[in-house]
């Protein structure tokens, strides 16, 4: 591949973040991303290879040499289009080396907090239905999204938000989650992601026409453009009236001008994926995709270290015991927007920082706070609450009005109108969670009742989506509202910033949103926190200033 | 159309037969036992208007469970044929239910799970010795060295003797499909965990190939596969557990297992 420079990554992912990323944790995360890989690869990872023996790279969107001048980077390391699955299953083949002892289908009900620390979990085993409280020096969230509050999504059902969930009850804050990512293709219909490695490969996105439209939205970038700014460009092409289809409500991936065989070894997974989920022979037809859920920017609030945040006195705090890590946190290293391959190593490089700031600031066998005699009593009240629950909505017809409604009303697009309709709406499905109707009452792999306690656990990261949608009045990454179509910053950035007067904090939007749920009323309340501009070594990595974000 | 005896008709199913013409019905037999109570396990009738219902099996329990019968339990998670949850057996075959086409035509589709696994509820069964087997052959790569500061070259063919072994996803299809399996699952170690064991065995990075086939060098371990070949039938993914072990017997016998490469 070509000359390449960990600090134009970095400016790449500044610049995608839409300048909502601290960048600390973005040059943390850039620094340490080649030296992720060769570990990842020393555990056995089976990267595809070079024909000289080398770990091959391919293209990605928002990645491009020489911060943005130099065209498109190649520097995506992966394992044909299945790096995800082979990541897991090497780390979890690592983790037998060790004494790592796996609680196997324990759902964890909430966290143990005591003086402000966390001391633990409390865990319902599926198994038996034992409940479990687990007292623990430092505990690690690592319990990735909320995809499942819409109705569409690449994610899986267990997608459910459980840990952000988690830090509301316990009133911590969480940050951003407003900031909610749209693939471009998702497959029309099943929602089963395709991935941007497609793009990355050669394919393009074509319209009913058989324009290659991204030309006109991206003129450099194309296809490859950002993630956010893809989507709003395929939603705009159907909007006005370039879709495809007998309902002209999707747009076409195309793959078939590829040569066979270059899909045959660097895309087997989406090919098989496309035949099965949409009927389609990837090497003759295209595949009609359309923008679904993907991905949660925000989350729990962390340093570059992995500590949990809160504020006090507006003044960031580190909530003691207490680490997130990947989809669940938000550090921020993706802001308003990630770019494609970032998730994967924000894993590795934060789940590593966790580790090693735990490491480094304890010792095997120190001694555990103790914790209260009725620890965890409110968490087993509502679990039996929901066993017996007979009110008159059962859990899946409210999960479903829920979905439709974030679907609907906080969409690619977002307007004053239908945010405030959406927030109405889902504080009334908020105050239905009293109604709920469970009819398995058994104590044993009660999937009904988990079920219902994942419902809780999406309402809480659904109100704080909305709400914070709603109150955010610019549009800045992932996050376009058409009635305000511009990012407000501290300075007006397509203008030299000499001459300006600088807005003071409460007047502009590049400040993260920290949302915190009342659990009884679903009332959300809103704060600030400024983002973090400068990086771990000024001499190492430069700052990135804001500019206007264009591909 | 529907090979029901008429005694077993009720209300239910009158009231879909009349708006037959604008529905699509098919007939779901599904396992259930409850470990809680006295009662043996039976099969569970439930009718879906497949035309209001997504095309994979996984849809029509999903719906299943969402509108007409929440105590059914199965395990579930990505729907797309990667996780490995939803391994189960379908009209006498193991396959995931998220990539398993409904039958629209002929009988009901009787759903058990999968075969000779102890239950624990319904659908889902204990995978606690699965996994343990899966951990005994150290899927991990071994090296004499430490970790270092640069990627093991790997050559494009050497690369692509993993494909066709890394992809599995760990369902238990086709262990649970082999009928020495089932008489030996304790010291059978199972075409799953076989084929996982090959994976590392032949990658060019691993040290360790000579004390990897030593393991396997007992009566049970290995060689209770009789290349009965239900795995390569009924794998989801089309991977052949059966010739991954087939290469790893070759091996056992050759005197090229002492420098493989």
């Amino acid at each position: 591949m070509e000359d390449d420079n960990w600090q134009w990554h970095m400016y790449d992912t500044v610049k995608g973040s839409d300048w909502l990323g601290d960048q600390d944790a973005i040059h943390y995360m850039t620094r340490e991303a080649p030296k992720a890989v060769i570990e990842l690869e020393n555990y056995g990872m089976p990267f595809s290879r070079t024909t000289d023996g080398k770990i091959y790279q391919r293209a990605f969107g928002g990645q491009s040499l020489k911060f943005g001048k130099g065209g498109q980077a190649h520097r995506c390391c992966c394992v044909a289009d299945r790096t995800g699955h082979s990541l897991l299953h090497t780390l979890y083949g690592q983790s037998l080396r060790y004494d790592c002892n796996y609680f196997i289908e324990y759902f964890a009900l909430d966290l143990i907090m005591e003086d402000g620390e966390c001391r633990g979990v409390i865990a319902l085993s599926l198994e038996d239905g034992s409940i479990h409280r687990i007292r623990a020096k430092n505990t690690v969230l690592a319990t990735g999204g909320y995809g499942r509050a819409y109705f569409s999504c690449t994610s899986a059902h267990t997608c459910t938000g459980d840990g952000t969930a988690m830090v509301a009850r316990a009133g911590l804050p969480s940050q951003d989650l407003e900031f909610v990512q749209f693939h471009p293709t998702g497959i029309y219909g099943a929602g089963c992601l395709i991935t941007e490695g497609c793009r990355g490969e050669g394919g393009y996105l074509i319209n009913s026409q058989g324009e290659r439209f991204m030309e006109r939205y991206a003129p450099v970038a194309k296809d490859l453009a950002s993630r956010d700014v893809v989507s709003r460009s395929m939603t705009i092409e159907i909007r006005e009236g370039r879709g495809c289809g007998p309902e002209k409500d999707h747009v076409y991936l195309q793959l078939h001008h590829l040569p066979a065989e270059q899909l045959h070894t660097r895309l087997p997974g989406i090919s098989e994926t496309a035949m099965i989920f949409a009927g389609v022979d990837v090497t003759r037809e295209p595949i009609p995709v359309l923008p679904t859920v993907h991905y949660n920017m925000g989350g729990v609030p962390t340093n570059y270290k992995g500590q949990v945040l809160t504020t006090v006195n507006d003044q960031d705090t580190v909530v003691r015991g207490l680490y997130a890590c990947g989809e669940a946190a938000s550090s921020s290293v993706h802001g308003a927007n990630r770019l494609g391959a970032n998730s994967l190593l924000d894993l590795v490089v934060f789940g590593r920082a966790c580790a090693k700031t735990i490491a480094e600031e304890h010792k095997p066998g120190e001694s555990i706070g103790s914790i209260k005699e009725n620890a965890g009593e409110a968490s087993v009240a509502n679990l039996d609450w929901c066993r017996h629950a007979n009110g008159s909505i059962p859990t899946a017809n409210l999960r479903l009005q829920m979905q439709k409604t974030m679907q609907t009303h906080a969409a690619v697009f977002r307007t004053e109108e239908t945010l405030k309709e959406g927030c109405a709406k889902m504080d009334k499905l908020y105050s239905n969670l009293k109604d709920l109707k469970v009819s398995d009452s058994s104590l044993i792999w009660n999937s009904d009742l988990v079920e219902t306690l994942e419902l809780q656990n999406l309402m809480l990261n659904a109100v704080q989506t909305i709400v914070g949608a709603e109150n955010r009045k610019e549009s800045r990454g992932a996050h376009a509202r058409e009635d305000y179509k511009t990012r407000i910053d501290e300075y007006d950035y397509s203008k030299p910033v000499e001459g300006q007067q600088k807005k003071p904090f409460d007047q502009h939007w590049r400040k993260h949103t920290l949302t915190t749920v009342d659990e009884k009323t679903g009332k959300v309340s809103i704060r600030y926190r400024p983002v973090i501009d400068h990086t771990l070594d000024s001499n190492e990595c430069a700052t990135v200033p804001p500019a206007i974000r264009s591909y | 159309m529907f090979s029901m005896k008429v005694s077993k008709l009720n209300k239910k199913h009158f009231q879909i037969f009349r708006s037959v013409s604008t529905a699509n019905v098919k007939e779901f037999l599904v396992y259930r036992w409850s470990p809680e109570g006295n009662e043996k396990p039976r099969l569970q009738s439930y009718l879906v208007n497949l035309k209001e219902c997504g095309p994979m099996v996984l849809d029509a329990l999903i719906k299943i469970k969402n509108e007409q019968d929440p105590t059914l339990t199965f395990r579930r998670s990505c729907r797309e044929g990667i996780c490995g949850s939803c391994s189960m057996n379908i009209g006498g075959a193991n396959t995931l239910a998220c990539t398993s086409r409904i039958k629209e035509a002929g009988k009901p589709t009787k759903i058990y799970p999968l075969p000779h696994m102890y239950v624990i509820k319904d659908l889902v069964t204990d995978m606690s010795n699965f996994y343990k087997q899966y951990a005994s052959i150290q899927p991990y790569l071994q090296k004499s060295a430490p970790l270092q500061k640069t990627e093991t070259p790997q050559s494009v063919e050497n690369r692509k003797k993993l494909d066709g072994l890394y992809e599995c996803i760990l369902c238990a299809c086709c262990s649970t499909s082999c009928p020495s399996y089932w008489w030996n699952p304790d010291k059978y170690l199972g075409p799953a965990t076989l084929l996982q064991a090959y994976r590392w065995i032949i990658d060019s990075r691993d040290e360790k190939q000579k004390e990897r086939l030593k393991k396997l060098e007992d009566t049970f371990s290995l060689y209770r596969c009789h290349t009965i070949m239900n795995c390569a039938k009924t794998c989801p993914k089309g991977l052949n557990p059966g010739k991954a072990i087939a290469e790893i017997k070759k091996l056992m016998v050759s005197d090229k297992s002492a420098s493989a490469f």
